[in-house]
């Protein structure tokens, strides 16, 4: 089954401005973990904003598990799946648990089974629940805010995961700790993940196919195994090749 | 001036019992009128923006002007004064209110969008909270400038301090001006502090 399909997507902000999302069309299978890869300003972020509607495109569909999204309910269309965004995602006002429960007790769940579920879902991003549960997001380091982040996305068991350079703001061993995590999370739900990231490593680490995005045009979009032996664009190969130069310094050291 | 309390003690807490009901009164009334026009303005940017042109211009009009102008319509009396006071204190409430829940973290706000809040649940569970002391500050604002321009409102008979001041003009009595201007300025600092304090207890 297709969980989203670009047709020919386009956002134009201003007119007489160069369009930031520039006619993406692409296939994301269901279960499948994809990371978009670009630089600041390459439209990355636009896309994935249209995703759930927080931006509509200009022009083009976006077709959700066989619906096209506009003609669904923004709001329907956001409690649909999780969003997770750097740093300040968090409710600065509300404890973890209320953070986690906010949505659903808004919806008027059972209020014991949310609780219930809220304390799994600390437990699976590996924050304890007795210790962290009653904390503000401001008692709790960077890592451990993504952690809750993840938590509270996750709390309506959608189908689709939306995360918007999740670890842009943790040190790097806290960053490849979560990434670590994210990859267990996503074998343990098997949910269709779609993470926008600028770090090259980041996008091939975790990605099991990769959107490589420049001036809002999708340039490849591939296994990163393919992008790295056949890159598709010359954008791409000297993309590629940086991480080579970088990762050959590494290597280099090391065997000295 | 403490013989003045002492012989006539119902002249000058009459007038400063008429002056809190006054104050209290339009308060109340203000603050859900500008809560109100908050909500439409949040719905309803545009709106927001017209509603807080409309009302500086009439926070221009000068008091006295202003009471003049509704005597032809709803007469002398408090009526009248309420209806002045809330007017201006539109401009000081509506601005302070949306400015403050316009400031809270845009961040923030994505994030409460993206998990899936509707306009109002945003507006409520999320705004409101995070820019409370913007709001406070704003409904400060107004019951001090209420208590000072309400001394005003005695010139078309609404009573309240004003009274007070206005007699000892027109007959040269220092105690009674005196009185009425220490009590408004006692009036305004303490319901001030009392606010203040109220504050710092929904804080927590």
């Amino acid at each position: 089954m297709i969980a989203v399909k670009y047709e020919q997507v386009s956002k134009q902000f201003h007119k007489n401005v160069k369009p930031s999302v520039d006619g993406v069309s692409a296939q994301i299978g269901e279960g499948e973990f994809v990371t978009i890869l670009g630089s600041s300003g390459c439209g990355k972020t636009t896309l994935l904003k249209m995703t759930n509607r927080l931006l509509d495109p200009s022009e083009g569909r976006i077709i959700l598990f066989g619906e096209d999204i506009s003609t669904v309910d923004p709001v329907t269309v956001r409690r649909r799946m999780g969003y997770v965004i750097q740093q300040i995602g968090l409710l600065p006002h509300m404890t973890v648990e209320e953070n986690i429960t906010v949505m659903p007790k808004l919806m008027k769940q059972d209020i014991v089974q949310v609780r219930m579920r809220a304390r799994e879902l600390l437990s699976m991003t590996e924050l304890d629940p007795d210790t962290y549960a009653g904390r503000y997001p401001s008692e709790l380091s960077g890592g451990q805010q993504q952690r809750v982040g993840l938590a509270r996305a996750l709390m309506p068991d959608p189908k689709i995961l939306l995360l918007d350079e999740p670890f842009g703001a943790v040190d790097a061993i806290t960053r490849i700790n979560l990434q670590n995590e994210l990859l267990r999370i996503h074998r343990e739900t098997q949910k269709t993940f779609l993470l926008v990231t600028h770090d090259i490593n980041e996008a091939m680490k975790l990605g099991q196919r990769v959107m490589i995005m420049n001036e809002g045009k999708l340039l490849q979009f591939d296994t990163p195994r393919n992008i790295i032996r056949h890159p598709a664009d010359p954008f791409v190969e000297a993309l590629m090749r940086s991480a080579s130069e970088q990762h050959s310094f590494w290597k280099e050291v090391l065997d000295d | 001036m403490i013989d003045f309390l002492l012989s006539h003690p119902e002249k000058i807490i009459t007038p400063l019992l008429e002056h809190v009901s006054l104050t209290a009164v339009t308060l109340v009334i203000s603050v859900l009128m500008a809560s109100v026009l908050t909500i439409l303005g949040t719905a309803v940017p545009v709106l927001g923006k017209i509603l807080t042109a409309v009302f500086s211009v009439v926070y221009s009009i000068p008091s006295l002007a202003l009471f003049a102008l509704l005597i032809p319509i709803t007469g002398l009396g408090r009526t009248s004064a309420v209806i002045v006071l809330c007017a201006y204190n539109q401009y000081l409430l509506l601005g302070n209110f949306l400015t403050g829940l316009t400031e809270v973290d845009p961040g923030v706000r994505e994030a409460a969008k993206g998990i899936g809040m509707t306009v109002m649940q945003e507006l409520f569970v999320v705004q409101v909270p995070l820019a409370k002391k913007a709001l406070f500050a704003g409904i400060r604002l107004a019951v001090v400038s209420t208590i000072g321009i309400g001394t005003i409102a005695a010139a078309i008979n609404a009573g309240g301090l004003g009274t007070l001041l206005f007699d000892g003009l027109r007959t040269m009595n220092m105690a009674k001006i005196l009185w009425g201007s220490l009590l408004s300025a006692v009036l305004a600092v303490s319901v001030n502090s009392l606010l203040k304090w109220a504050e710092k207890g929904v804080f927590r």
